[in-house]
């Protein structure tokens, strides 16, 4: 009887002690916020540009962190981004429907604009200048290609333009070799099963 | 001091507790594909090993030898590492949201890590002195650490690597462990305990 | 790797780590350099030098004097574009490059009068050594001077007199290693006076006290030609031609800096950080013709070779020629089965058609047969890990690695493997027995991380600019709402009347004011 007594006591209180130990330890490792969303929204592209369902990037990243969302969301980030937030959620690469297009720009037809200001407040990068009654433009610099001022436009002046391909901007594009066609063919098969 | 360096050569290369005891296979498997969060994984098991082999000690010595309670090493050993590894979670939780997030379930696992556990029962069962059964403690984490991170670095060049269809993924990890342990084999003769 | 190793640690003058012999094939060293007839046109991109693109100042009919300046440079990385001949602008339009991309630059077309009249508005400053360092660097800007090794960076910025930095060497690069080319060692056969000029000039506007001119073993005549020249000027004592082993890339700065001195330049430093000034002798001809003879940079030097070229020579050609006349000059009018490369065999890049200008940066041209080529471009083979790159590399990287990582999209890892210290010489690839294009692999690689960083970059202007913006948002909704509520409280008592729901739409309509 002194036997089991001892045993449940002793055990008991071993188990206590840690017990206190770890809520000590919860309270002082408590965590505020989600850190992972905003180490996912850095990977976002941020156009802005609600593709993925979400009312901007920020909204998305939260969304993927809290896992309500699938991470081949985001459009215009490509496979590229995709496969940086699989390994940083560690969850399996998906892969994403719709083709990534070429990067784009929006362009006023100036003479055609009535200048009703409906695309400036669409603007999620206050890229548009303009005022009411007035012409307005696109900075080309800032403008993310999101497409989102194309719709509330009541005389459909906008245009999506093709981004022009500067010299400066050209890169080398991979060797024209079987090997490295083997490699790019092989990352298209080989990211959902990778470990 | 030769017996102290004799103790950790043997538990690191010798008797490595992966590679030769083929214990802790899980996480050796598990989180070895990228060298970052191998080298979390190593950090967190040296942190929960060293601690669960010096605490066990002291359980073993003080708790359940002068209470006879012996039946209930297990258990006791169990809740040792429990708590550290629950304790070791909240912190990498804390400090690195990121490796958190990359060592997934196998953090919590390392609960069930059979090298933990075996480290605490096989210094009770050796005798050792409180000094070595830490040292024996210590050096088989930096065993783990060591084998689990070269494994890592491997599995990075070969996951690109122009394998046979039929070999690439698990396959190929177990061949590349499998001649891990052959190497380590080499290390047989150079203790003897 | 060992011996890679041991070299590199080893830091003494006379040896860079890696580095290999090809065979040399200079068989237009024993060429006078010729000077070539006037070309029908000249195309003249304007943009020419490593950094920001030009203005053209001239407009579509109007006549131009040979050194006219074409083009004004704009921002500090730049340098202005001068006319190669006297003659009528033609028209200002797009035209091919000599860039791998095969893409465009406005280019000012000049129609030739025949007459080749200079424009002489820049003085001659012979009293060099009487005058302030800085309005002499002002003339090598004014004058259009970018290196002429390749590299093309104004040379102006590198001639700064600066406190901070001084500098104890200037080295005149005279080691030309890549196979074929030989406008180098012609030039310093043909104008070792002008070369020793330019040398002086060179270091009293830096006022370095030691300078080396270093050539290779195999020009031991141009050593020779230069001595004699350098023992005609006062005050050359501390001027050392010293002949180095041929080995190739010897003629890299960096390399070149470590033979001579013993001392590595870091990663991602310059020459003048460890005291030294590089200047390649064609860059020390076009300062001292800038200088003594008033003369913008017009035309360079460049060597017309390769198998597929009946008659091999040496040019001074004007910038601009397209490169059809000039190899015209030389036999050669039907291209096909022909590879034409820009710059040497190492490290040119090929062209795609021969209607592309000479430019400042052409130091070679080369034609060789597709069937050439064709061997020396193999099939690549998978890498069997024989460690040759490696030993090869002169900046002691890991070839073969850094090239799966570029092939696989690691482009993150192959950036903390270094990839940015690649000089891009091409040793690896002249070595792999499995015809790997490492270098290729290496341009790709670095393109890509040029493009994620430009991404990065935008993404967070991009994000600020949507931050500022719900800001924005925000802070009017609150200014509207506390303006409601004020009315609201005036108006309480009283029954809502007309004036105040007026009030009410205009402040709903305020906002449309300030869109931005």
């Amino acid at each position: 009887m002194t036997q089991l007594l001892a045993a449940i006591l002793s055990f008991s209180a071993f188990a206590l002690l840690f017990g206190v130990v770890l809520a000590i330890a919860s309270r002082v490792f408590k965590i505020e916020g989600n850190p992972m969303a905003d180490n996912i929204e850095t990977l976002l592209p941020q156009t802005q540009c609600g593709q993925c369902g979400f009312p901007g990037c920020k909204p998305y990243a939260a969304a993927v962190a809290s896992g309500e969302a699938e991470v081949n969301q985001c459009v215009p980030g490509g496979e590229r981004t995709m496969l940086q937030i699989a390994g940083l959620m560690g969850v399996e690469p998906k892969n994403i429907e719709e083709e990534p297009t070429a990067p784009m720009i929006a362009f006023v037809r100036e003479d055609e604009c009535i200048g009703c200001t409906l695309c400036i407040k669409a603007c999620p990068v206050d890229a548009i200048i303009g005022a009411p009654k007035q012409y307005h433009t696109i900075i080309t610099d800032h403008c993310t290609g999101c497409t989102l001022c194309v719709e509330p436009c009541p005389v459909d002046c906008i245009d999506m333009l093709i981004k022009p391909e500067l010299l400066e901007h050209w890169s080398w594009p991979l060797p024209d070799t079987a090997r490295a066609q083997l490699a790019i063919e092989r990352k298209g098969q080989h990211a959902p099963h990778a470990t | 001091m030769t017996e102290f360096a004799v103790i950790l050569l043997s538990a690191v290369l010798v008797n490595n507790y992966v590679l030769t005891k083929f214990l802790g296979i899980c996480p050796f498997l598990g989180v070895s594909s990228k060298v970052e969060t191998a080298v979390g994984m190593s950090f967190a098991v040296m942190f929960v090993m060293t601690l669960a082999s010096t605490a066990s000690w002291l359980v073993q010595k003080y708790i359940l030898i002068p209470l006879d309670l012996l039946y209930l090493q297990t258990i006791f050993f169990i809740l040792i590492i429990a708590s550290l590894v629950q304790f070791i979670e909240m912190m990498i939780h804390k400090t690195s949201p990121i490796l958190y997030q990359g060592l997934g379930i196998f953090l919590p696992l390392i609960t069930t890590n059979c090298a933990v556990l075996g480290v605490a029962i096989l210094n009770v069962q050796q005798e050792n002195t409180f000094i070595t059964s830490a040292l024996y403690g210590f050096g088989a984490a930096i065993g783990f650490a060591l084998v689990l991170i070269l494994f890592a670095g491997l599995r990075e060049r070969i996951e690109h690597a122009p394998i046979p269809e039929a070999f690439r993924g698990s396959p190929i990890s177990l061949i590349t462990a499998g001649m891990m342990s052959l190497a380590f084999l080499g290390f047989s003769g150079l203790v003897k305990i | 790797m060992l011996h890679t190793l041991l070299r590199s640690i080893a830091e003494r003058p006379g040896i860079f780590s890696g580095g290999i012999e090809p065979e040399m094939l200079k068989i237009t060293a024993g060429s006078p350099i010729a000077t070539p007839p006037i070309a029908p046109i000249y195309i003249v991109p304007i943009k020419q030098h490593i950094g920001e693109v030009c203005t053209p100042i001239v407009s579509v009919g109007e006549h131009v004097f040979r050194g006219q300046k074409i083009a004004r440079s704009q921002g500090y990385v730049s340098v202005p574009v001068h006319a190669p001949t006297s003659g009528t602008v033609v028209k200002i339009e797009d035209h091919a490059i000599p860039h791998p991309s095969g893409m465009g630059l406005p280019s000012i077309f000049i129609e030739p009068d025949g007459e080749d009249s200079h424009d002489e508005s820049l003085e001659a400053i012979c009293d060099y050594r009487g005058r302030d360092p800085g309005e002499l660097r002002e003339r090598v800007r004014v004058c259009g001077i970018a290196g002429l090794g390749g590299a093309v960076f104004p040379t102006f910025i590198k001639l700064l007199k600066d406190q901070r930095n001084p500098i104890e060497t200037v080295i005149i690069n005279g080691i030309e290693c890549e196979p074929y080319l030989t406008n180098d060692h012609r030039l310093m056969l043909e104008k070792p006076e002008a070369i020793a000029t330019g040398l002086d000039i060179i270091m009293h506007m830096v006022g370095a006290k030691k300078a080396i001119v270093a050539i290779e073993d195999n020009k031991a005549d141009a050593a020779e030609a230069i001595r004699s020249a350098l023992n005609s000027l006062p005050d050359m004592e501390h001027v050392e031609v010293r002949l180095l082993p041929t080995r190739y890339p010897q003629g890299s700065e960096k390399q070149l800096v470590q033979v001579l001195t013993g001392k590595e330049i870091p990663a991602r430093k310059l020459p003048m950080h460890i005291g030294v000034l590089c200047q390649n002798v064609g860059t020390t001809f076009a300062i001292s013709d800038a200088i003594i003879r008033g003369r913008p940079l017009t035309e360079r030097i460049i060597t017309v070779s390769g198998d597929a070229l009946p008659r091999p020579g040496n040019v001074r050609a004007r910038l601009g020629t397209p490169i059809r006349f000039i190899l015209a000059q030389h036999g050669l009018e039907h291209f096909e089965d022909t590879h034409l490369l820009h710059g040497g065999p190492m490290m040119g890049e090929r062209l795609k058609n021969p209607d592309i200008p000479v430019v400042k940066s052409t130091n070679g041209l080369l034609a060789m047969h597709s069937e050439t080529m064709m061997k020396a471009h193999k099939v690549e083979q998978p890498c069997i890990r024989c460690g040759h790159c490696g030993v090869a590399c002169p900046v002691s990287l890991v070839p073969n690695l850094l090239a799966d990582q570029c092939r696989n999209d690691q482009f993150e890892k192959a950036e903390s493997y270094n990839l940015f210290d690649c000089i891009e010489c091409g040793a690896c690839s002249y070595v792999c027995p499995s015809n790997i294009p490492l270098v290729h692999y290496f341009r790709y690689g670095k393109g890509q991380l040029a493009q994620i960083t430009r991404a990065k970059a935008f993404a967070d202007i991009s994000k600020e600019r949507s931050e500022a913006r719900g800001t924005r948002i925000e802070r009017e909704a609150a200014a509207r709402a506390a303006k409601r509520k004020t009315v609201r409280t005036k108006h309480m008592p009283k029954p809502v009347d007309e004036k105040s729901s007026e009030e009410k739409s205009d402040i709903s309509a305020d906002p449309k004011g300030d869109g931005l």
